[in-house]
């Protein structure tokens, strides 16, 4: 039972994790992409799509990349060339991409899925209870706790992590030392868009195996707020994911004990936990300040 | 050959006028693009969703009844987001102070005197604007970020309303649908035309009129555009960031519970698990497309509401996904946005310099 229901919480954990590394690097560049939820739903629908017609979940996953990257690029182009508020840009993209999916996906309704196969490493997926929990999950599992050490090693231990961090703190200076500021913004935004698809793949390939319509149900958003209570520092964001994915799970189990809550109550957890965590994690200011970048969400036109 | 983007040295008025007409101009070239990608005749496809709505009084009805609550809704956007507010969980606030506006015709039916109407239409308003003030709060208490927190409570009022119409509120005569019970006449908005267009259409015009006063003339409006503009200068002024924080929220928030009670009262007549086809996200495009003016905003609201009665009309006609009213919706902010670039920048094409050697650099 107990294996069951971390199993569960891996799986509901993964796609918050992808999404949320993905944007935390985009907001270490200093910009805010408010379209993750759009996104991430443009690579659930074009990676069950591609999975569907091709019969390959390999497949599916990669063109959910580039669905997630094609995506972010419309928003680079907005937000880095146009200059334009990238609040309202990444609404934009929300609404494009809640919309475009439901028409991509509307021949997709009902359709059986695919599952992501999963991946037995060998001897270690024997062990009993470690085994299965840790060393048989599938690539894509994998692939989200590889981008966490390796985002963590590019920040803090490279130089193209300094630079881009230098570029979300201060673009005006970054600019004066010669560092073109949007190609280094244009690129955040694209691994984030990659995340996003990923993370939209692996909700219609492995977490519920179907197409359904707004199935990602705000994780996005959720996405953005675990990037705020990681205080923008990659490992935190692993800790916020499987919170967040512990409540979803809980919540399931509880409607399935049948406790007489309204389920409806249930579900909205996720949502209030989300605020209750947001204010538990603004009001520390000391937290919140250190590692914000400096130029979040602020505008940048290159001076020539 | 490279683009940049120079400074203007002032608002471009005429690209102040015209952009929003470049947008709507580059919106239907794109949908006319998905619709050849759907297999459809593009003229077809653009006369069926922009047209022919316009040319029979049902569906110019239905228009006006969609354009009401975006209009409500964006006004009360556009001063949130003149001050630099970020409510985007305007959906959130509309169902939730319809909830509140239904109170009465749901709980206490028998209570049906000339009082029913104005005390709905009051509790739905203190019901948005408490709904709202939650995110202002912990953005003014925790500095916690409003967008995020704004958008939550969308979902958390959506479980709420689903609860109440399958539980509690659900019609006791009602065959165990997941509906409330239909409102009396007295808690039923009068209808204006032979159509389901009812005294909320004129109501949405006067809040247009009396915002546009207020943010041109008064101190209230001033206090608004330039805390947006620059803070700094305005808390000089003595305006405090805080207070005008609480109050967007608070008139946004009220705007949108009147929207959706008048949307229950005046074309549901009842609770159903969803009521709004999301109209708190549209009327965000809704603001910017207006220009974040009262009377852009009316205008824009028309252009929406259209779009929707657009993409039933495909649908129904020539079997096209109605979720193309969404993508066309989302494309129009866009390019909007895209369009709004030019007001302030104008474009300048520069050939690629040569590197040049650092002598001849210094005569430059």
């Amino acid at each position: 039972m107990f294996e069951a229901v971390l199993l569960t919480v891996i799986t509901a954990a993964t796609p918050l994790l992808i999404a949320a590394i993905g944007e935390l690097v985009v907001e270490r560049s200093g910009v805010l992409n408010l379209g993750v939820e759009g996104m991430m739903i443009m690579g659930a629908v074009v990676g069950f799509a591609v999975a569907n017609q091709t019969g390959s979940g390999t497949l599916g996953v990669v063109a959910a990349i580039i669905a997630g990257m094609a995506m972010s690029a419309l928003f680079g182009f907005l937000v880095l060339v146009l200059v334009t508020n990238q609040v309202a840009s990444g609404l934009s993209l929300t609404i494009l991409g809640l919309g475009l999916s439901g028409m991509i996906g509307e021949a997709f309704i009902g359709v059986p899925g695919l599952r992501l196969p999963e991946l037995y490493i060998p001897v270690l997926s024997e062990i009993p209870f470690i085994g299965p929990v840790f060393f048989q999950q599938d690539a894509v599992v994998y692939l989200g706790f590889a981008l966490v050490f390796a985002v963590s090693y590019v920040l803090f231990k490279t130089r193209a992590g300094l630079v881009l961090r230098a570029v979300g703190d201060n673009h005006t200076s970054a600019h004066a030392l010669g560092y073109s500021v949007v190609r280094v913004r244009f690129l955040a935004i694209l691994f984030g868009g990659a995340c996003a698809g990923l993370a939209g793949a692996y909700m219609s390939l492995a977490y519920t195996p179907q197409w359904v319509e707004n199935m990602t149900a705000g994780r996005g958003w959720i996405a953005l707020a675990l990037v705020v209570f990681a205080s923008w520092l990659p490992f935190r964001v692993v800790a916020g994911a499987y919170l967040f994915g512990a409540v979803t799970v809980l919540t399931f189990h509880a409607q399935a004990q049948g406790l007489g809550i309204p389920s409806q109550f249930l579900s909205s957890l996720p949502y209030l936990a989300t605020i209750a965590v947001l204010v538990l994690i603004s009001a520390n200011r000391r937290l919140t300040l250190v590692n914000t970048p400096a130029c979040l969400g602020k505008p940048f036109v290159p001076d020539r | 050959m490279r683009i940049e983007l120079v400074k203007r040295k002032e608002h471009s008025s005429l690209m102040t006028l015209l952009s929003p007409l470049v947008a709507v101009g580059l919106t239907l070239v794109a949908a006319a693009i998905l619709f050849t990608i759907s297999g459809k005749d593009p003229l077809l496809g653009l006369y069926k969703f922009f047209i022919e709505p316009l040319t029979d009084t049902w569906s110019l009805q239905e228009i006006i009844v969609k354009a009401t609550p975006l209009v409500l809704i964006a006004c009360g956007l556009s001063v949130c987001y003149l001050s630099n507010n970020w409510n985007i969980g305007a959906e959130g606030q509309f169902v939730f102070g319809a909830l509140c506006g239904s109170f009465l015709p749901v709980i206490f039916p028998e209570f049906a005197n000339g009082a029913t109407l104005p005390m709905m239409l009051l509790f739905g308003a203190a019901g948005g604007a408490a709904w709202a003030m939650i995110p202002a709060l912990l953005k003014t208490r925790f500095n916690t970020n409003e967008i995020l927190t704004s958008l939550m409570l969308v979902y958390v009022a959506g479980l709420l309303l689903d609860y109440l119409v399958r539980g509690p509120w659900r019609d006791p005569g009602g065959y165990n649908f997941p509906e409330s019970r239909i409102f009396s006449d007295a808690a039923t908005l009068p209808v204006i035309g032979d159509g389901r267009m009812s005294i909320s259409a004129p109501i949405a015009v006067i809040v247009v009129i009396v915002l546009a006063v207020v943010l041109a003339k008064t101190l209230k409006g001033f206090e608004i555009r330039v805390m947006g503009e620059s803070p700094r200068a305005g808390s000089f002024a003595g305006f405090s960031a805080k207070r005008l924080t609480i109050f967007a929220f608070a008139l946004s928030g009220a705007l949108a519970g009147v929207a959706g009670t008048m949307e229950v009262s005046g074309s549901l007549n009842q609770l159903l698990p969803s009521i709004s086809p999301g109209y708190g996200f549209t009327a965000i495009i809704v603001a910017f497309l207006g220009r974040l003016n009262p009377v852009g905003i009316l205008i824009a609201g028309f252009v929406l509401a259209l779009s929707y009665i657009g993409g039933e009309a495909v649908q129904a006609s020539m079997g096209v996904s109605d979720k193309i009213a969404s993508v066309i919706q989302g494309l129009l902010l866009f390019f909007v946005l895209a369009c709004d670039t030019f007001i302030l920048y104008k474009l300048r094409f520069v050939k690629k310099r040569k590197a040049v050697a650092i002598g001849e650099a210094s005569h430059v």
